[in-house]
């Protein structure tokens, strides 16, 4: 199951580097959240997997008697996926504003911050 | 159910002994700044109430982290478990000299940053979150600094990244959505490279507590797994230190919110990066940082460089002071290539009178830009006229962050060149000393434009137009006090450095030789 998940993973980053690449704000976006995905899917992967098998130890057992889930990559990816939704949702609403403000999403265009063709500094007075 | 149910033995998971009351400074600057921000963004609307929450709590802030270092300075490195849970079980926060001596800093400047704000941020600003942003910021600076597990650096890091998000925006200026789309994404993949490594690390190890970890990768051999992850490491804190070729959000973003939001930016976000590489390289993969020394030191020889021409290219003074955070981080990055406990002592001293240094400047640009109306060189000039003592403090810092002696930045320097030299680091000495002398340069010449010479570009010299009046704004002793504290503790590090000399060291050693570190989190048990 490791290999299986790995490729896909691979895909998935695969995916998201092509889609940053991309001059369109929406489209990196796009990228970002699947990476996001990509990461969540590695942890898991790196935190062993199991099949059907609950994270839980018998009342009356010190040690597991047999295979159980390792709960602490379910932890994490949860932690990872609340935060990596809420900075989509954010940089969705950036894009969208500054879209509304600069009258588009290219982000070759997008030179306010750093106007192209500046005068140098001063050379001398 | 009880009757089937063994007694389980808690003692060799939890904590048993009830924690010492100075233990819980552990966590007090976090949970300060949480608690203030959240009183803040509940008197959003009242805006007179805000500041003084928000004052009252960054000073708590202070005393907090000041009582925490002495506590760390006079017991050694303290460590809080959550939940009592002892490690690697439970979360750690494990405060060393290094942390707790930024944390400090960090305190310090975000107070000036409240104290400068109260007096410049107006009240539809402060009615968008300013003092909200900023404690929560906070939060996630001192957590950053604070803890002991590589999973909540993350989370810290996602923190202090929201909020600075929040303090970017501030305004809703063309400029800062702009400059906020490029800050915000390159952060985001930084902090997603950073979670990859994590996971990685976890895969490899099965444990995110950094004293675990340190202790394991120093039993299995030097791999290319290691290897992949410390490079990852790399790269992800590097984009957020602004490092050679990931560095180009800085100066597209820095100069876009006001000034306070620059100020701190400057002094501490990029520092995050640099404590954290200095965390992850330095302690916990000492054989992958000797792999990559090379590298590194291509890395900050290369960002040096690039932050110095490109101040040096620069007309409108906030984007030059961005560039020369970017110079600053490139000698932070030396000291990490040399790796001995010189090196690593200077580029912490380093890190500290940089936080105060680029915090001080960013305010002083904002009393530039309100005394001549503009931030662009051509249009500044005469202001030796309206304030000779405001030329003087300017020309102090400017001679700090080019490390020109007696101030702050001559020490962290001196330190920097002597470790390259012994360390047979040639270019990077000679890199350092160059870049010093042309930061001078790029100083200079702000100095000379905006404070020197009579007028602005057209005016002929000697016929100084008259001198523009001290702005009605500048009367107020909220942005003449922070730059004045910053100021001074520049002057202070510079001419009595023996206390820094001694922190640095300390927080150098801790991490070359982890003991202390490691014995704190464990007990006795090793």
């Amino acid at each position: 199951m490791e290999a299986g998940l790995s490729i896909l993973i691979g895909l998935f980053f695969a995916v998201a580097v092509y889609l940053m690449l991309s001059r369109q704000l929406v489209r990196m976006l796009l990228g970002i959240a699947i990476l996001g995905n990509a990461v969540n899917m590695l942890i898991f992967t790196s935190g062993r997997l199991t099949r059907e098998v609950p994270p839980l130890i018998p009342n009356d057992l010190y040690v597991p008697a047999t295979t159980t889930a390792n709960p602490l990559p379910q932890a994490l990816v949860l932690t990872a996926i609340v935060i990596s939704f809420s900075f989509f949702a954010f940089l969705l609403v950036l894009a969208f504003r500054a879209y509304q403000e600069l009258g588009t999403d290219d982000v070759n265009e997008m030179r306010v911050a750093e106007p192209e063709g500046e005068a140098g500094p001063p050379q001398g007075y | 159910m009880a009757g089937s149910s063994v007694s389980v033995d808690l003692s060799q998971a939890m904590a048993t002994a009830p924690m010492s009351a100075a233990d819980w400074l552990v966590v007090a600057p976090s949970i300060l700044t949480m608690v203030g921000g959240s009183l803040c963004l509940i008197t959003r609307k009242n805006t007179q109430v805000q500041p003084r929450i928000g004052l009252v709590f960054l000073s708590l802030l202070v005393v907090s982290t000041v009582a925490l270092l002495a506590h760390v300075l006079d017991k050694g490195v303290v460590t809080m478990v959550m939940g009592s849970w002892l490690p690697p079980f439970g979360i750690a926060f494990t405060v060393d000299a290094l942390g707790a001596t930024l944390a400090v800093i960090a305190s310090i400047v975000a107070l000036c940053a409240g104290i400068y704000g109260a007096a410049t941020i107006d009240t539809s600003r402060r009615r968008y979150g300013f003092y909200p942003f900023l404690l929560l910021m906070m939060t996630g600076v001192c957590g950053a600094f604070l803890t002991g597990d590589v999973f909540n650096l993350y989370v810290w890091f996602e923190v202090l990244l929201i909020s600075s998000y929040g303090l970017l925006v501030l305004g809703n200026d063309r400029s800062q959505l702009d400059g906020a789309v490029k800050y915000g994404i390159l952060n985001l993949v930084a902090t997603n490279l950073f979670l990859i490594a994590t996971g990685l690390l976890y895969g490899k190890f099965g444990t995110l507590n950094m004293a675990d970890i340190a202790i394991k990768v120093r039993e299995i051999e030097m791999s290319g797994t290691v290897l992949s992850i410390a490079v990852l490491y790399l790269l992800a804190f590097a984009m957020k230190a602004a490092a050679f070729p990931v560095n180009f959000w800085l100066p597209s973003s820095y100069h876009t919110p006001r000034i306070v939001v620059s100020a701190v930016f400057a002094g501490l976000l990029t520092k995050v990066g640099v404590y954290a590489l200095l965390r992850v390289l330095a302690m916990l993969m000492p054989a992958a940082r000797v792999e990559m020394a090379d590298l590194v030191a291509l890395v900050a020889i290369a960002t040096m460089l690039t932050g110095v021409f490109g101040a040096l290219a620069q007309s409108d003074v906030r984007r030059l002071f961005g560039y020369l955070v970017i110079s600053g981080i490139g000698s932070m990055l030396a000291g990490l290539a040399i790796g001995s406990t010189l090196a690593l002592s200077g580029t912490i001293f380093y890190a500290v009178h940089s936080i105060i240094v680029m915090t001080a400047l960013y305010m002083a640009a904002g009393v530039m830009g309100a005394m001549g109306g503009s931030f662009d060189l051509r249009r500044l000039g005469g202001l030796y006229g309206v304030s000779p003592a405001f030329a003087a403090v300017f020309l102090v810092l400017g001679l700090a962050v080019a490390g020109l002696p007696p101030f702050s930045g001559f020490w962290p320097k001196l330190m920097l060149v002597d470790a390259a030299l012994a360390g047979g680091w040639t270019w990077l000495a000679v890199t350092i000393l160059a870049s010093g002398l042309l930061t001078s340069i790029a100083v200079g010449r702000v100095w000379i434009f905006a404070f020197w010479r009579g007028g602005p570009e057209g005016t002929v010299d000697g016929a100084s137009i008259a001198a523009p009046k001290l702005a009605a704004e500048l009367n107020s002793p909220g942005i003449w006090l922070p730059i004045g504290i910053l100021t001074a503790l520049v002057v202070l590090f510079g001419l009595l450095p023996e206390w820094m000399l001694e922190v640095s060291a300390r927080g150098a050693s801790g991490l070359v030789d982890p003991a202390g570190y490691l014995r704190s989190v464990f007990g006795g048990a090793l």
